[in-house]
């Protein structure tokens, strides 16, 4: 048969709302994850974490374990098969921690030490708890403070530099007007996605299948070839649905457990981590310790800027918290210093976690902007006006395009920020004190090579095979929306399959830049698959398809600073009596490229927001120095944002192309968070005139802070 | 052995009986999930804090994860896959669908459950914490946006759709308030 392609007038599907292709699905239950596919023979697997924080492991005693019933293997550093970590992933280097069992020493706590494998979940879980460990426990330290001891700074590569210089800090400072010289903290903070990690693995022929919930199959499954030294082309890694991941779903030790027991047992095993156990197996973000010093003519002009920021780190591997990078993008002045320095302790390793680097750094240098446009009795948005720069500030490129006034345009004119009394503390409700802050944000805008297969059916449908994830961004329907408008369909006439590392190399789903990274390469095939259907002739029962692989492409793109840009806006109340703080309202303007769905675009923008209260008010995780171990690992110990606590937040954007992407996509998944946390701060101040440094602003930082002066502690 | 640690059980859920052999450890959820294939309700911490497993027992919503499925015997237990009516969505399925009440949609059946049931006790004249008039005769209160994010507050949602659903319930409110 002949295509509908030339001959069906379709209206553009990019830029309209459309419920996600597998909504339904999800409503009904039917959508299964990785932990609920159901394999013949499957055994379970439970892990065993270890309970001191530093030290070796004398003894695993499975003897009397392997007696329970049901019981099929216990796995340790004695008898796990081996893996190798030396190898450089499309990541980089591995996380040792996903080398589980390989060896006697303990690094952290909640450090894997044992694998139960049995019948039924019962029967692993009850026999994980009676195993018996001993160790040598050795002195561990995880005490993060700024500046201690033992704090460096990583080296530099060319994509990502740990410091950069321009001008003379220290004599800019002393001859500025007005300077701000602040601390900031945020807290350990954990990603604690609904899904906990699962995955099921069995050898099928001679090929190892992997059933996973993770944010990029291909990843996955490159690293579990490379771990265990196989073929890449023998394993194959699926992950069709996902329960949040926010960048804790990588290569993780449930996978790798789950192979070796599968290679072991020769049966299919899946491992699911408990909710405790994620606490310190699926990485989480360092803490900060942030120092910004900025100077200001008394017009607000910045002649300085200095953020130096510090994260921690495992001893096993180093993981760069980059907070300061925040600002070579933001904010030019005559002299100019970013650091982001790191200090290895006896923790479990941190990770990427949403807008890693930008959520705490900007929660940092927003809110000391705030403090110096107090200082220079300046309006928070004509001191961003005033520093707005016309080129990177410490690039020197031209922006592909930079929309921040106009984010802050909009967002003043929706918010009602021109009636503002900037004054603080003059604003009372019964026992609230109320305020109202704004603060900027920014995320990087990056793209990477990615491969995608379109295929035009015999019966005048298309496919679309790529490597992509969809772990709640909308991606899957993002995607479907694209194909339809590079192949002049409607979208009910494409099929998007995704998640099968057999499809081939694309990115992952992370750095805000899965979606655009796919819909290049799905455009690309498309459009070279409608010239190929525009010669005519018919479609035979296989189909027509064509591949794509936007390296060249992707590589060809001209040095330009990239980013999204977004203004923040909350309006708080303080209850002074209680120290209770409630967010009234949020509303963010974005910058952020040309969005696909506008329904989904406007859930993960809203989400990231939520994110940026939740940081901002509630979360921490809280390392007990004694055992080096989190107090309270559990959704009730460690508390995010529950529906209470969310207020209505609108979020909306204003044009932006990238003209130099094929479809004008920016990404999204991250820029939600930026900032949020600091425009709430700043409205706490607004309400109470005291400065909250350190996250979360918690009750008993308000109550202490009251009849304070200056910030609180 | 002394004691007998399984045995068998009938449970009902979704109108149907099953007959099953159990391990007397198996939570309601892990029955569900893992005896009957029902993975609609979903283990977001199995401790719980999370709400993901809500399920409706006698019409009551409680978390699977801290039954154990020898007590839930002789119980009507609805499940997600039970909600609808035939292919017709349930009215709160279908506003969680139409306002994108989710993203990765782990914590929506467990949402979708506890509303079905927030809704119904709303009706009930059921007060909550953000309950101005909490007198019975004051009847019910009006499904305010403050008394959906109230009464929706132990379902966790971590990808932060709260806005969107607090939007879902009051449509779906709505919906059934006019039907």
């Amino acid at each position: 048969m002949t295509t509908m392609t030339g001959t069906t007038a379709t209206a553009a599907a990019v830029g309209t709302g459309h419920t996600r292709v597998e909504g339904r699905a999800k409503v009904t239950g039917a959508a299964r994850y990785a932990g609920e596919i159901p394999f013949a023979e499957l055994a379970h697997g439970w892990l065993v974490l270890s309970t001191i924080a530093r030290g070796r492991i004398r003894s695993v005693e499975s003897g009397p374990v392997m007696s329970m019933p049901g019981i099929l293997a216990v796995l340790h550093h004695g008898n796990a098969p081996r893996v190798t970590t030396d190898y450089t992933g499309l990541l980089g280097r591995p996380d040792p921690t996903v080398a589980v069992f390989q060896h006697d020493r303990v690094p952290c706590a909640g450090w894997p030490v044992a694998l139960v494998v049995a019948e039924t979940s019962e029967q692993a879980r009850e026999a994980a708890a009676a195993l018996v460990v001993r160790y040598d426990d050795e002195p561990h330290d995880v005490a993060f403070s700024a500046g201690r001891p033992g704090t460096y700074t990583p080296e530099s590569s060319p994509r990502l530099q740990a410091e950069t210089r321009k001008g003379d800090v220290e004599a800019e400072l002393a001859a500025s007007a007005v300077v701000v010289d602040a601390e900031y903290t945020t807290p350990e903070e954990h990603h604690t996605s609904l899904e906990p990690h699962a995955a099921m693995a069995h050898w099928d022929g001679g090929r190892l299948e992997v059933v996973d919930s993770n944010q990029g199959s291909r990843w996955v499954a490159e690293d579990l070839a490379q771990l265990f030294s196989l073929d890449p082309a023998s394993v194959r890694v699926r992950s069709e649905h996902v329960g949040g991941a926010f960048g804790s779903k990588g290569v993780r030790p449930h996978q790798v457990c789950a192979v070796m027991a599968a290679t072991v047992l020769h049966r299919p095993v899946r491992v699911v981590l408990t909710r405790r156990q994620m606490f310190s197996l699926v990485g989480y973000r360092s803490p900060t310790a942030q120092r910004v010093r900025l100077g200001a003519d008394a017009d607000g002009r910045l002649r300085a800027v200095d953020h130096q920021a510090q994260n921690l780190t495992s001893t096993v591997h180093e993981f760069v918290e980059r907070s300061a990078a925040y600002g070579r993008v933001m904010y030019d002045a005559d002299a100019h210093h970013t650091v982001d320095r790191v200090v290895a302790l006896d923790v479990p390793t941190p990770t990427w976690m949403r807008a890693p680097g930008e959520a705490p750094g900007s929660f940092a240098l927003e809110s000391a902007l705030d403090e110096l446009a107090e200082k220079c009795g300046m309006d928070p948005i004509a001191l961003r006006e005033r520093n707005e720069p016309d080129r990177g500030p410490v690039s020197g490129l031209p922006f592909s395009s930079r929309n921040l006034l106009a984010c802050f345009r909009e967002g003043a004119r929706r918010f009602g920020w021109a009636d503002r009394d900037p004054r603080p503390g003059l604003r009372r409700e019964g026992r609230w004190l109320l305020g109202t802050g704004t603060a900027a944000a920014t995320f990087p805008s990056g793209v990477a090579p990615s491969t995608a297969a379109v295929t035009a059916e015999a019966d005048g449908t298309f496919t679309v095979r790529i490597t992509a994830a969809d772990v709640g961004t909308g991606a899957r329907t993002a995607l479907t929306l694209i194909a339809a408008d590079a192949l002049h369909v409607a979208p009910e006439h494409i099929r998007m399959r995704i998640a099968d590392s057999d499809f081939g190399q694309a990115m992952v789903a992370g750095g805000s830049m899965g979606t655009r990274s796919w819909a290049w390469a799905i455009t690309t095939a498309a459009g070279e698959l409608r010239e190929r259907l525009a010669l005519g002739g018919g479609i035979p029962p296989e189909g027509i398809t064509v591949r794509s692989d936007t390296t060249e492409a992707v590589g060809a793109l001209a040095m330009r600073e990239r980013h999204s840009f977004g203004a923040q806006f909350a309006e708080v109340a303080v209850d002074v009596s209680s120290g209770e703080v409630r967010v009234r309202r949020m509303l963010g303007i974005f910058a952020a490229g040309r969005i696909v769905n506008p329904l989904t675009a406007r859930s993960q923008f809203i989400g990231g927001m939520t994110w940026g209260l939740s940081m901002a008010l509630h979360e921490e995780a809280v390392r007990d120095q004694a055992s080096g171990a989190l107090v309270g690992a559990d959704l009730a110990g460690y508390h995010f944002a529950a529906n209470a606590d969310v207020p209505l937040i609108e979020a909306d954007w204003v044009d932006d192309t990238d003209n130099d992407d094929p479809i004008g996509i920016k990404g999204i998944g991250e820029i939600g968070i930026v900032g949020a946390a600091a425009a709430i701060a700043n409205a706490v101040w607004h309400a109470t005139g005291v400065r909250h440094r350190h996250l979360p602003i918690r009750p008993d930082r308000v109550l202490l802070a009251v009849g304070g002066t200056g910030g609180a502690g | 052995m002394a004691h007998s640690t399984a045995g068998v059980i009938t449970l009902t859920v979704n109108g149907e009986k099953h007959t099953l052999p159990v391990d007397h450890r198996t939570t309601l959820l892990d029955a569900l999930r893992e005896r009957l294939d029902l993975t609609g309700t979903k283990k977001g911490c199995d401790l719980g804090q999370c709400g993901a497993c809500t399920v409706l027992l006698d019409g009551r919503r409680a978390v699977s994860c801290l039954q154990l499925a020898v007590a839930a015997e002789g119980r009507e237990i609805t499940t997600i896959e039970g909600v609808s009516d035939g292919e017709r969505l349930h009215p709160v399925q279908q506003a969680f669908l139409d306002l994108d009440g989710y993203q990765c949609g782990y914590c929506t059946p467990g949402q979708i459950c506890s509303a079905i049931a927030v809704i119904e006790e709303h009706a009930a004249g059921w007060p909550s914490a953000a309950t101005a008039d909490v007198r019975p005769e004051a009847g019910p209160p009006p499904l305010t946006a403050d008394e959906i994010r109230e009464r929706m507050s132990g379902n966790l949602c971590r990808c932060g759709a709260y806005v969107s659903i607090v939007q879902a319930v009051a449509q779906a409110a709505d919906a059934e308030g006019a039907a």
